[in-house]
Order: C-alpha cells, then sequence, then structure tokens
C-alpha cells in the first residue's frame, strides 16, 4: 500500500509541473481543445494549455483507431436507435453526440483498468470490449444486465445516479490495498452531479488517494431540466479543488483532446497522485431517450447549433487532412462499423425466450426454502398452463 | 463453513498479528463471563486473522474501537489498512464496500446507529440486495453491514430505531440477528463467511450482557464446521407445551422471561429464537406452533407491515388447522420510538406477553 499522504501526493505532482497545488487542482482558464470545430489542429499554444496543462498531441496510430470506435459508435448509435423505433426494444439512451466522449472513455484504459458506465454509456461499455449482444441483453428486456462485469472489467450500467462512482471508488481501494496499479474510470453525467454520492465518491477517493478518474459528460440536460438548475459553479471541473483533487475541462466534441486529457488523467492516478475529475463539455443530440420529447424544453435551433461541432465529422476532416485516412483505411473502418450494426440487427431480431426459472435462481448464491417455494408453484402453475393447451 | 485461508497474516510473517491471535486464544479458552460485546469482536478479529481480504472500516471503529467498542483494538492489530475510519457518509461507506467486494474483498461494516444507516439505503436497496441477481450471480457482494438497533437504553431519537423490516422486505439481502453471546459470536462469523450480503442487526441493549462462554470452543467448533450454521435454522430457546412465544434479536430475553414467569402459574411455554430473519426458518416455527396449537409473536419494531405480521402470515398459512386461538402479536405501537422517559410503555414487556397469552382463548380450567 502506498503510504503517500494525499496533500503530498497534490504537492509533489504540482512541483514536478512547476505551479502551485492550487494552480495545479484548479482547471486551465478555459477549456482543452485540440481541435476547431472545422478538424484543424489548433497552433500549439493555443489549446486552452497553460502551465501544468499541457497536453501532448496522441499518436497518430493512436488516433486512427480511436476515429474507428468512433465511426462504430455512432453507427451503433443510430441502429440502436431505429430498432427502438421498430419495437425491438423499449428504451435505449443514445450517446449520439457524445461519441467522442464514449470513445476516449474506453481507449484511455488499460487491459486491468476497471471502467462504471451509466445507462447512456452503452458505446463506452461496447469500446472497452464488452460483447455487443450481452450489452443489449439489458435493454431488449432479456435481463437487467447481460455481460459478466469482473471478465471485461467493465460494471453494469449503472441507472440510479452516481451510486456507481462509490463503487469505482471501492474497487480501486480494493486494488491499492493489494498493491495493483490499476485505474479506475467513473462515469456520470452533469446533472447527476448535483446526487449526494456524486459528493461523497470524490470526498472518498481524494481522503484515501486513490487511482479513480471521475469523468462528467455535461451534456448540457438532465432529462429537461438544463445544467443552469443544477449548479451555479464556475464549472463542474471547479469542483474538485473542493476535494482536494485536480479538475480540467475539455471539449467533449473533440477526440483528439478527449485522448490527450483523459490519457494522463489515467497516467497520473496510476503514478498515485489521486484522483481526478475531467469535464467533457458536449451535447445530447437527441431526446433523454424515446420515451421524451425535447421540444418542451428546448429549441431546435439550439440543437442546430451543435451540428457543427459534430465529433465525427471533425476527427474525419483532420485526419484526412493529415493524410491518416488512406481511402482502403476508411472503407475498412466502414465495414467494420457496419459488421457491428449488423450483428446487432440480427441478434436483436433473433427471438429470445428468457427461462422464468431464472427469477428466482439468482437472488442469492444458494436459493433460500422460500425461493424454491416460490420457483415450484411458478413451475407448477407453467406445467398446467401447458398441459390445457 | 470456514472459507480457506488463502493469506493469513500469521503465514505473511506477520508476528505481531500471529502472537496476538496466539495470545487471545490462551486467555479466551476455559468457560468465562464473556459480553456480547466480546463475542462479536473476537468474531471479527478471528475472521481478519484468517483473511487478508476482511476488513473493517466506517465511523470512528479505528482508534476509538467504535463507539460500542465492537472494533476495539483491530487497528492496532491489524493496521490501518485493515481497520479505518471512514469520511462520515454512510452511503459512501456502503458504496465503497460494494466496490470492495466487487473486487475480491470481504468488507464488514459498520453503521454507527440503526437510524444513521438510512442515507446509505439507496446503496443497501439498490445495489447490495440486487447485484447478485442482475448479475445472475457473476458479481457476488460477499460484505456484511453490522447495524447496532433497537431500543431499551433510553437513547435519544434516532439511536433506536427497529428497522429490521426495511431490509428484510428487500429480496436480496439476508437479515440476521443474535440474541445470545455465543449466537454474537457464532452468527457473525457466519455472516461474515457468507457469499451473500448480510445485514447484521446487533440489539445494543445486549453489548454489556454477560454469559458463560467458552469463546476458544466456539472459535474451534467454527473453524472446524463442528457447529450447524445458524442461517435458516431458529432456535428452540426454552421447550414447552401449552403456547409458542416467537421472538428475534432484543425481544427473545423478554419473551424467556414471560415464559419464565408463566411456569410459575403452571403455564408451559416454548420460546423460539427465529436468529436469521431472512432466511425466516418456517420449519422451526410451524413444527412448534403445531404442537402447541397457540402462538405470540414479540418484536419491538412498530407491528404494522412488519418482520411480525410476516411471521403471523405464514403460520396462518402453514398451521392453521392446528390453531386453537388466533395468532397474536406483541410488538412496538405504530408510532415513532419515544422519547427515554416514554420507552417503558412503548417496548413490549413480560405483562403484556403474559397478557397476550391469557388471550389466547384457553378453556375454562386450563
Ligand atoms: C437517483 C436517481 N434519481 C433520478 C433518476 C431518473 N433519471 C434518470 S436519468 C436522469 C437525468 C440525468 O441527467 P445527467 O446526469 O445529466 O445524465 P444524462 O442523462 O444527461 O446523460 C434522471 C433524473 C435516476 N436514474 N436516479
Ligand atoms: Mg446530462
Amino acid at each position: 500500500m502506498t503510504t503517500t499522504e494525499p496533500r503530498d501526493a497534490i504537492e509533489q505532482v504540482s512541483s514536478k509541473f512547476g505551479i502551485t497545488p492550487e494552480d495545479y487542482m484548479l482547471p486551465a482558464r478555459t477549456e482543452i481543445h485540440m481541435l476547431d470545430i472545422n478538424g484543424k489542429l489548433h497552433p500549439s499554444g493555443q489549446q486552452g494549455a497553460e502551465p501544468g496543462h499541457e497536453y501532448p498531441l496522441p499518436s497518430p496510430k493512436a488516433l486512427v483507431d480511436a476515429y474507428e470506435q468512433l465511426v462504430i459508435g455512432r453507427r451503433v448509435n443510430d441502429q440502436n436507435s431505429a430498432l427502438v423505433r421498430q419495437g425491438r426494444m423499449a428504451v435505449y439512451p443514445s450517446s449520439h453526440g457524445q461519441e467522442a466522449c464514449q470513445v476516449a472513455a474506453a481507449l484511455c484504459l488499460g487491459e486491468n483498468d476497471w471502467m462504471f458506465p451509466t445507462y447512456r454509456d452503452t458505446v463506452a461499455v461496447m469500446a472497452k470490449g464488452v460483447a455487443p449482444m450481452e450489452v443489449m441483453a439489458g435493454f431488449r428486456g432479456d435481463w437487467h444486465s447481460g455481460y459478466d462485469p469482473k471478465q471485461y472489467k467493465v460494471s453494469i450500467q449503472s441507472t440510479p445516479l452516481t451510486t456507481q462512482l462509490l463503487h469505482a471508488v471501492g474497487v480501486a481501494h480494493a486494488a491499492k490495498l493489494r498493491g495493483e496499479d490499476t485505474v479506475v474510470l467513473a462515469m456520470c453525467g452533469d446533472g447527476a452531479t448535483s446526487e449526494g454520492d456524486f459528493h461523497e465518491a470524490l470526498n472518498f477517493a481524494a481522503v484515501f488517494n486513490l487511482p479513480v478518474i471521475f469523468f462528467v459528460q455535461n451534456n448540457q440536460y438532465a432529462i429537461s431540466v438544463p445544467l443552469s438548475q443544477q449548479s451555479v459553479a464556475p464549472s463542474l471541473a471547479h469542483k474538485a479543488v473542493g476535494y482536494g483533487m485536480a479538475g480540467e475541462r475539455v471539449d467533449g466534441n473533440d477526440l483528439v483532446a478527449l485522448l490527450a486529457v483523459l490519457g494522463r488523467a489515467v497516467r497520473l492516478a496510476r503514478e498515485g497522485n489521486g484522483p481526478l475529475l475531467v469535464e467533457a463539455h458536449t451535447y445530447r443530440m437527441q431526446a433523454h431517450t424515446n420515451a421524451d420529447d425535447a421540444t418542451r424544453y428546448r429549441e431546435d435551433s439550439e440543437v442546430q447549433g451543435w451540428i457543427d461541432k459534430d465529433p465525427v465529422t471533425r476527427m474525419r476532416t483532420y485526419l484526412a487532412d493529415a493524410g491518416l485516412l488512406p481511402q482502403d483505411t476508411e472503407a475498412r473502418i466502414t465495414a467494420h462499423a457496419e459488421a457491428v450494426a449488423t450483428a446487432l440487427r440480427d441478434g436483436m431480431n433473433s427471438e429470445n425466450v428468457p427461462d422464468p426459472a431464472d427469477l428466482f435462481a439468482h437472488v442469492y448464491s444458494t436459493p433460500t426454502t422460500q425461493m424454491a417455494e416460490q420457483a415450484a408453484m411458478l413451475a407448477d402453475e407453467l406445467a398446467r398452463e401447458e398441459d390445457a393447451k | 463453513m470456514s472459507p480457506t485461508a488463502t493469506t493469513s497474516s500469521a503465514a505473511n510473517g506477520n508476528v505481531s498479528a500471529a502472537t496476538a491471535a496466539a495470545a487471545a486464544r490462551t486467555a479466551d479458552a476455559g468457560t468465562q463471563p464473556v459480553t456480547f460485546a466480546k463475542a462479536l469482536n473476537s468474531a471479527l478479529a478471528d475472521a481478519m486473522a484468517l483473511e487478508d481480504s476482511v476488513l473493517v472500516f466506517g465511523e470512528d471503529v479505528g482508534v476509538l474501537g467504535g463507539v460500542f467498542r465492537i472494533t476495539d483494538g483491530l487497528t492496532k492489530r491489524f493496521g490501518t489498512g485493515r481497520c479505518f475510519d471512514t469520511p462520515l457518509a454512510e452511503s459512501g461507506i456502503v458504496g465503497m464496500a460494494i466496490g470492495m467486494a466487487m473486487n475480491g474483498m470481504r468488507p464488514v461494516i459498520e453503521m454507527q446507529f440503526d437510524a444513521f444507516a438510512y442515507p446509505a439505503f439507496e446503496q443497501i436497496a439498490s445495489h447490495v440486495a440486487k447485484m447478485h441477481n442482475r448479475t445472475k450471480g457473476r458479481m457476488p457482494l460477499p460484505m456484511v453491514i453490522r447495524i447496532p438497533y433497537a431500543g431499551g437504553i433510553g437513547g435519544v431519537e434516532h439511536h433506536c430505531d427497529s428497522s429490521e423490516s426495511y431490509y428484510a422486505h428487500t429480496p436480496g439481502l439476508k437479515v440476521f440477528t443474535p440474541a445470545t453471546v455465543r449466537d454474537a459470536y457464532l452468527m457473525l462469523r457466519e455472516a461474515i463467511d457468507s457469499p451473500d450480503p448480510v445485514i447484521f442487526m446487533e440489539p445494543k441493549k445486549l453489548y454489556w450482557t454477560k454469559e458463560q462462554v467458552d469463546l476458544e470452543a466456539l472459535r474451534l467448533s467454527h473453524e472446524t464446521d463442528a457447529v450447524p450454521p445458524t442461517e435458516g435454522r431458529a432456535a428452540v430457546a426454552r421447550s414447552g407445551t401449552d403456547a409458542t412465544l416467537i421472538a428475534y434479536g432484543p425481544s427473545v430475553s423478554t419473551a424467556m422471561a414471560a415464559a419464565e414467569a408463566a411456569a410459575l402459574e403452571g403455564r408451559s411455554l416454548e420460546v423460539i429464537d427465529v436468529r436469521t430473519i431472512v432466511p425466516l426458518d418456517d420449519a422451526t416455527i410451524c413444527e412448534s406452533v403445531r404442537k402447541t396449537g397457540r402462538a405470540v409473536v414479540i418484536a419491538e419494531a412498530p407491528g404494522f407491515a412488519s418482520v411480525s405480521s410476516e411471521i403471523v402470515a405464514r403460520i396462518q398459512e402453514r398451521c392453521f388447522h392446528s390453531l386453537a386461538a388466533p395468532v397474536l402479536r406483541v410488538t412496538g405501537f405504530d408510532t415513532p420510538y419515544p422519547a427515554p422517559k416514554l420507552e417503558k410503555y412503548y417496548l413490549p414487556s413480560v405483562d403484556r406477553i403474559l397478557d397476550a397469552v391469557d388471550a389466547l382463548q384457553w378453556e375454562e380450567g386450563a
């Protein structure tokens, strides 16, 4: 177990950057961005960077790999929304418009690192390697969750807002006690930062000096409620200093900047410098879910304004201009995304009949007498129905 | 059942811990007066000595040893990595314990008082109870949430709630509540070994009660599986033939005193100590009620929509034809737990239990 006191850790890392602890903890004056809305790289020095907040450009290979996941992510969102419209699943909270955040959240992590996603983070979950149809089991109504969190080091897609942040803290704490260098990335939305568990999780992570990245996708709305009604903090990233951790804001539609900022956050956390908070500034292009009507609380013109900042278009333009996207590469990426979409369609269109006996099988490690009695009752009821046919 | 000691402190060459363990064994050998608190403390220490993954944390559980001293000496013996204080945040304590259990640990956490567990209710109801089921058993949560509960100590508001029904009503949780010093030790060891999350409810008025117990013998019998598990097994705390008193936790001693008093009047009452509310031992309860034909269920919690009402319903469903009288209850009133000076009117008392027994439609002269 590392014995560094949290305060010493902050002192050490800030002096390494040659800045005060306050300047280390406070976000840079403007959000970190690397690509402009036309997909042009900002000349260095104009990236919102300042001493201690400088971010090197990720390697060309990292950028192309990330772009591939970005294209897949967009395809997954659109395919799933279509499947909802066709009645193949009840609900899908789309991250359309937020795919750069989703992809960067997955790609910044190493194999033994954990991710704690929400209901909206399906694309991130898939990008970290969870088999798409295992992810979709929850959305199509087979079971509440369909994959093995331990196998993928991806926790369940949490619905009770910010409860998962504390689980992330616990996973990191356990790893630290065993001397492992696991980093944990914990995700939530802008509205969720008002929840009590958000506060408790950030405070615990800081007090125990744990390697947790709190990644807030600020998509401006919590269902219908705009951020201005959640918080009057200068930014959500500014909340970090209140806990004694570093905060940073990043353009959430700029995959290059996201990879750089989250990449550095993961490195810093792994080196024992404690938790970090990263706020990504993005936009939920579609309604909260298919069941929501966004026209009741926001103007269409506002949505239109964000189309220009589309993360996929920007990244594609940049890579193409940089000569990193030859035709065969693009064709391969498109084919890959199409294959994922086809697999989703085929999977969702095939009937899967859940076994009613499963209702009782997993409540406890071994069904109690009462569970067994109720299972027998249902089995008997079903047998009689079968006989009556 | 004891988990295999994969990484015992002694095997790690932690000499002082090994010495402490040996010293405890010598001191505990032989029958001697042991408090309920000491039994719990020994159960924690023994489980921690056996497995490095057992961690204890909560509010004031470190150097202070907990406000009831149940974790006394654990930080000193096992270090701050194994028993430590957290910031004041109950949801945080339970939520972090969930993550630790997800990642190979067996946290045993303390809620300082019954009513102060309420901030953690979302974590308990939405995750502790549901993680195993929603992942089809792929993500078990072996963890214990210890909660000092119930009244009878003249405590102020928020320090005397009987909150067991909230947990018992939530599928996925196991709810244990010991009533004797012996069970305090054995049931806590069992809870820590359990692959399922256990809400471990400690009747706080019993912390200072003493029983003649050989802790070293208990330790050995637990670790060699020489005693049957208590989970799902109610205890017949006193045998009788005329009526059955069913109680748990803080009410067992009251029921025993009532049975004692009834015996003086020539009435033979059987007392069932439920021990684990979830899973409930319908078999032992029903066997007794079928034998006696009469029953009174006793609990401190308000009776409305409670564990006591559940037990009555189950007896009625299963033993209707054996019953000579309606099953009655003696419970807390359906009011908030009262201020100290009114507590005596609220709590189930020996007299109130005897009145209920008298009302069980006895034939003339019986
Ligand atoms: C504890 C809790 N309260 C309320 C809800 C209902 N709910 C689901 S999503 C949501 C909005 C969350 O907004 P935000 O955190 O910004 O995330 P976004 O949906 O925008 O990704 C609400 C209120 C919930 N899931 N959990
Ligand atoms: Mg939002």
